[in-house]
């Protein structure tokens, strides 16, 4: 741990979030859902579990669903981050966002951010995923709420419609 | 859980020379592969280290190769480029089966051959937060003098959890390991020890760059338990490699991990070579596996189901294995 009152070592970041390059001073230890809830203030990202369990802190970094709180965030350098921020276009919900939306995918809500972001890291490798898929791509993330059916019925909702954005 | 890391720098260095000469450089610095598994130990408090030398950055890492002698997997290959290589899954089963049953895949994507082969060990005493382990007194792993899990022995029991290494073990995998002085090379189970705290043979500062497979391995498969199916480390993992002829066996090499300090080769499958695989052949490995896993309180799942799971996993794989291959 650094000394109290110490200023921990900065560099600058490059990033490319949510579609707009960015620099900002960033502490070589800052975990990068720190990063982005505290500095970026996007605080769609939750913190979870802070292991790499929960996945309620997953957002895709090139496209790669990822548990950003075992992400050093300098370690982003150059790289796309996008966050659940980034789905919605001119206040108008993405097909996934409205599928979990209207099937009621979300219960107390705290891990739809991270199900929403891997499902769509998923649908952009595979347009058309059968169930057993779905729920490999969403194994890593946890719902204490839905029991995971209503959460897989918004993703297939969202496949059937796919040009209803 | 600790929420944030202690005062930390990264290097990335672009080659394995910079990168093991930026490690010797620095004592008490520590190579950084995907951090799936240091990240989270760091944030616990259970590893410490003030730089990390990043090696994500490095390209000759991340090769897959062929050549007429074997394959070489570099150790910077993430376990998702594994998992779905076609190649690795078609002459080595056991390994695909393996990468892809680790974590969930946002962990795959990041997570390196590497990085699971040189796995810490895991115990319910150690992978704990900071004031849940000064609450228990520390364990002989991290900061104390007492294993809470065998009070009255002299050593760390946690356990090793690699999935890869078994799958490897049975393939016959030989590693290279780069350090200031050079490369050297040694099959893979000479890189484990039966310690908990020290399981790996590594001195300060080498690193494992590459792994190499023979061409033409038996068929293989992977199988494991575990409390989280969909995401967690193996409480027994169990790889198999099995040449048959007709009903009999021809060579059979067993390899396990999740239940010892180290992931290992079960001794004594060569005499059932020539034997026909039967109910009495199951029923004598069974036995074999049991009498050679060591479990340990280690888990919640308590340490004689790990044994029995060990050997059930065992006999399943070997039966699955058999059918295939006379189908």
């Amino acid at each position: 741990m650094h000394a109290p009152g110490s200023q921990p070592k900065k560099r600058l970041l490059r990033l490319r979030l949510n579609g707009r390059w960015r620099e900002d001073a960033v502490a070589e230890r800052e975990l990068l859902v720190d990063y982005l809830r505290e500095v970026a203030h996007l605080t769609g990202v939750k913190s979870g579990c802070d292991g790499g369990e929960c996945g309620a802190c997953t957002v895709l970094i090139d496209g790669e669903a990822v548990p950003s709180c075992i992400t050093l965030a300098v370690r982003c350098e150059g790289r796309h981050i996008e966050t659940i921020e980034s789905l919605a276009t001119q206040g108008r919900l993405s097909r996934l966002q409205r599928a979990f939306h209207e099937k009621l995918g979300t219960q107390c809500g705290f891990c739809t951010p991270g199900m929403i972001m891997a499902a769509a890291a998923l649908l952009r490798h595979n347009a058309t995923p059968t169930e057993s898929e779905i729920r490999v791509a969403l194994s890593g993330n946890l719902c204490r709420c839905t029991g995971y059916v209503k959460i897989i019925e918004s993703v297939q909702a969202a496949v059937e419609k796919p040009h209803d954005c | 859980m600790s929420t944030s890391l202690g005062e930390l720098r990264l290097v990335q260095p672009s080659t394995v020379k910079e990168a093991v000469a930026a490690r010797f450089e620095h004592p008490g610095s520590r190579f950084i592969a995907g951090g799936t598994d240091l990240i989270v130990n760091m944030r616990r408090g259970i590893i410490r280290s003030d730089l990390l030398v990043d090696l994500s950055g490095i390209d000759e890492l991340t090769e897959i190769t062929t050549d007429g002698l074997d394959v070489t997997i570099g150790a910077g290959v993430t376990l998702a480029a594994l998992a779905h290589n076609s190649e690795i899954a078609g002459r080595y089963r056991a390994l695909a089966q393996a990468a892809e049953a680790i974590a969930a895949p946002g962990h795959r994507v990041i997570g390196t051959v590497g990085g699971n082969l040189c796995l810490d060990t895991r115990c319910i005493y150690y992978n704990q937060s900071e004031w849940w382990r000064s609450a228990h007194a520390y364990c002989l792993k991290n900061r104390g003098d007492v294993c809470h899990v065998a009070p009255q022995g002299k050593r760390c029991h946690a356990a090793f959890a690699g999935d890869l290494a078994p799958a490897l073990l049975v393939l016959g995998a030989e590693i290279d390991i780069a350090s200031a002085q050079g490369v050297r090379r040694i099959p893979l189970s000479e890189l484990y020890v039966e310690d908990g705290k020290a399981h790996l043979a590594l001195a300060d500062g080498e690193l494992l760059v590459a792994l190499h497979l023979p061409l033409n391995p038996p068929p293989s498969g992977y199988a494991k338990v575990r409390l989280r199916g969909a995401i967690d480390f193996p409480l027994a993992g169990v790889a198999v490699a099995l040449a048959a002829s007709g009903p009999n066996v021809n060579s059979l090499r067993i390899a396990l991990t999740g239940t010892n300090s180290r992931p290992f080769l079960v001794a004594g499958t060569e005499p059932f070579a020539g034997r026909p695989i039967d109910e009495k052949l199951l029923h004598e490995l069974d036995r074999l596996v049991q009498k050679q896993v060591q479990p340990m309180r280690t888990t919640i799942a308590s340490a004689n189901y790990r044994r029995i799971a060990a050997a059930a996993l065992t006999r399943r794989l070997v039966k699955k294995l058999f059918a295939e291959g006379a189908a």
